[in-house]
């Protein structure tokens, strides 16, 4: 188990306010300035040596997302940071928690970032639900403003650095990067074509670096602690701490900071209090975020957290948010209230998304409802199979893969539901 | 590249604040001339948009996750207490409480799972009985303090915590 004293977010249970001076107690802002000072490519090196992968779900290595950035800033094409507070995939709450409890750690990490990518503005884009938790994080850049840690010279670094905070309005696919970036600028939450990439044509046309709340807000204990400290953690390539969301089927649901690679059934018995009614009774785990594929119980078993291992597994670490289900939940149930959030959240820009995420709906509900002949649960991973990589952004892959992880897993649940109809035609 | 669009969003918010949450066309067309855009920009983002209310909506205005996670923590006997207790369908307004309630999806608060949305504020870790007293106070205007209803600091396990000891 990771000791306290190596945990980034001490205030992640809201034991202290999120007030500037509990902040500065706690170690935010210590340094910057020295940090700062080491220069863009020392801080770029420092964030590639930790290894840390980005927390927003795909996982992609942030020293060199930052290192896309263009080297010689054109005057005319200033760069930005934005700053993916979008938090909506179901399972996952671990923003939420760094925004109330940790906003300090957050708008540290962007000064520093934004320095690092050349941009001199960042634009926070929090899901419009989060009413609380952007209110707390205004006040927490008003605070940040008063004591010069941020704005003109921000903490006498000789860099001019902007935070804005700009609410979205309940559209879970503006967590995708360009179509945050389209919402931003004021059009419709609809995915851009890539390439070109946000880095080189993101925000109003200009270079873009956009990164998850947790990505960044870790960034300046990696900073100041080491890189080697961050990548003592965890198994190469996967490396560092994560906030684990352990929700559903457990005696306590709650967020709580772990080690990388930590074993699934580690991390829900020692801090979750396990699952409901004991480990035996764990019928399958959503290992990150809705739109992962779940696992059945004889893989949790021995499965480790991380990035790599869940690949192998074939699903995913996505945001780590665990949804535990346990043996008396209907699975088909479960996995089919998830195909009606996505038909409910498509954007509508691609017609096999559109389209087939509201068959995939309609097909688990007849399925679960014992409505449907056996030969259409074939039919329905026909129609994932549609979807997946014939679509814009990845909202087609998030629709068609806890399908498709229900028919890796329990197509026999799905069998079952399907033959009480034969035998009511029958009869 | 003009970034007057960008102001679109928080437009429409403050339309819908001054108007008791809800948007009437004449605000989107006000806000079109304002941004120096057409009708149907603004109008194809307040659609778009789930947080805009084109429609009247109680003074309480209760939405109620009912995705996966929440399904699984009991959000159904919730939904069933607004029915019981608000109105039969959703959207309904219920004059008596001044209030209508919707069904929405993930609002990003799993572990504290079921929970519902009342205008700006969260009430977590539900049950139906809690939620019955909730939506039965608002005759009398008054709200519980938002947050978890039983009683624990934000996400924390409720009981054995195990992590950050020495600040509990």
């Amino acid at each position: 188990m990771l000791k306290d004293k190596d945990r980034i977010f001490k205030n992640l249970y809201g034991d202290q306010t999120f007030s500037l001076s509990n902040a500065l107690n706690r170690g935010d802002w210590k340094n910057t300035n020295e940090i700062i000072s080491k220069g863009k490519d020392w801080i770029i090196n420092e964030i590639k040596k930790s290894e840390l992968r980005g927390r927003g779900g795909a996982g992609f290595p942030t020293g060199m997302k930052w290192s896309f950035a263009p080297k010689d800033p054109d005057p005319q094409r200033p760069h930005y940071l934005v700053i993916n507070a979008d938090e909506s995939e179901p399972g996952t709450c671990k923003d939420r928690d760094i925004l109330r409890y940790e906003p300090q750690k957050l708008i540290e990490g962007s000064l520093i970032s934004a320095f690092a990518v050349g941009a001199k503005t960042c634009y926070v884009y929090i899901r419009g639900e989060y009413v609380n938790e952007g209110k707390i994080l205004q006040e927490a850049i008003n605070e940040a403003y008063k004591k010069n840690l941020i704005g003109k010279n921000a903490s006498g670094t000789g860099w001019d650095f902007d935070m804005y905070v700009h609410f979205g309005a309940g559209a879970y696919i503006c967590g995708e990067e360009t179509a945050l970036l389209e919402s931003l600028e004021g059009n419709k939450g609809q995915p851009r074509l890539k390439p070109p990439f946000p880095a080189l044509v993101g925000l109003y046309g200009c270079p873009t670096i956009v990164n998850n709340v947790e990505t960044i807000a870790v960034v300046p204990s990696i900073l100041k602690r080491g890189a080697e400290w961050f990548a003592s953690f965890g198994r190469p390539k996967n490396r560092g701490t994560k906030i684990f969301c352990i929700s559903g089927n457990v005696v306590n649901p709650c967020n709580v900071e772990e080690e990388m690679s930590i074993p699934l059934r580690e991390l829900i018995e020692t801090h979750a209090g396990g699952v409901v009614g004991g480990w035996d009774n764990l019928q399958a785990v959503i290992p990150g975020g809705s739109s992962m594929p779940l696992l059945p119980k004889k893989v949790c078993d021995n499965i480790l957290m991380d990035f790599d291992s869940l690949i192998d597994a074939k699903s995913g670490m996505g945001t780590a948010g665990i949804v535990v289900i346990d043996k008396s939940q209907d699975i088909v149930s479960c996995i089919s209230r998830i195909s009606r959030f996505y038909k409910h959240e498509s954007c509508g820009q691609c017609t096999p998304c559109r389209e087939g995420s509201g068959w995939l709906w309609r097909m688990m509900e007849r399925i679960n409802k014992g409505e449907s002949e056996i030969h259409e649960i074939d039919m329905l991973l026909d129609v994932t199979k549609q979807i997946e990589g014939h679509t814009i952004c990845a909202f087609g892959e998030a629709a068609a893969w806890p399908v498709q992880g229900l028919l890796r897993h329990f197509k026999q649940e799905m069998e079952e539901k399907c033959s009480n109809l034969a035998n009511r035609k029958i009869a | 590249m003009s970034k007057k669009k960008s102001a679109v969003m928080p437009l429409l918010y403050l339309a819908q604040k001054q108007n008791n949450n809800w948007i009437p066309l004449a605000a989107i067309k006000l806000i079109a001339d304002t941004l120096n855009t057409t009708y149907i920009k603004v109008y194809e983002i307040a659609t778009f948009y789930s947080m805009y209310n084109l429609a009247p909506v109680g003074k309480y205005f209760v939405q109620v996750c009912t995705t996966t996670p929440c399904m699984i923590r009991g959000s159904g006997k919730i939904v069933d207490t607004c029915k019981k207790i608000i109105s039969k369908k959703q959207g309904e307004l219920n004059q008596d409480l001044n209030s209508s309630w919707i069904e929405v999806e993930c609002l990003g608060a799993c572990v504290n799972a079921p929970m519902v949305q009342i205008n700006n504020d969260y009430f977590e870790d539900l049950t139906d009985k809690k939620a019955e007293e909730i939506f039965k106070g608002f005759k009398e205007g008054r709200l519980p303090r938002f947050g978890s209803q039983s009683g624990r600091k934000g996400s924390e396990p409720t009981s054995n915590r195990t992590t950050l000891l020495k600040n509990a």
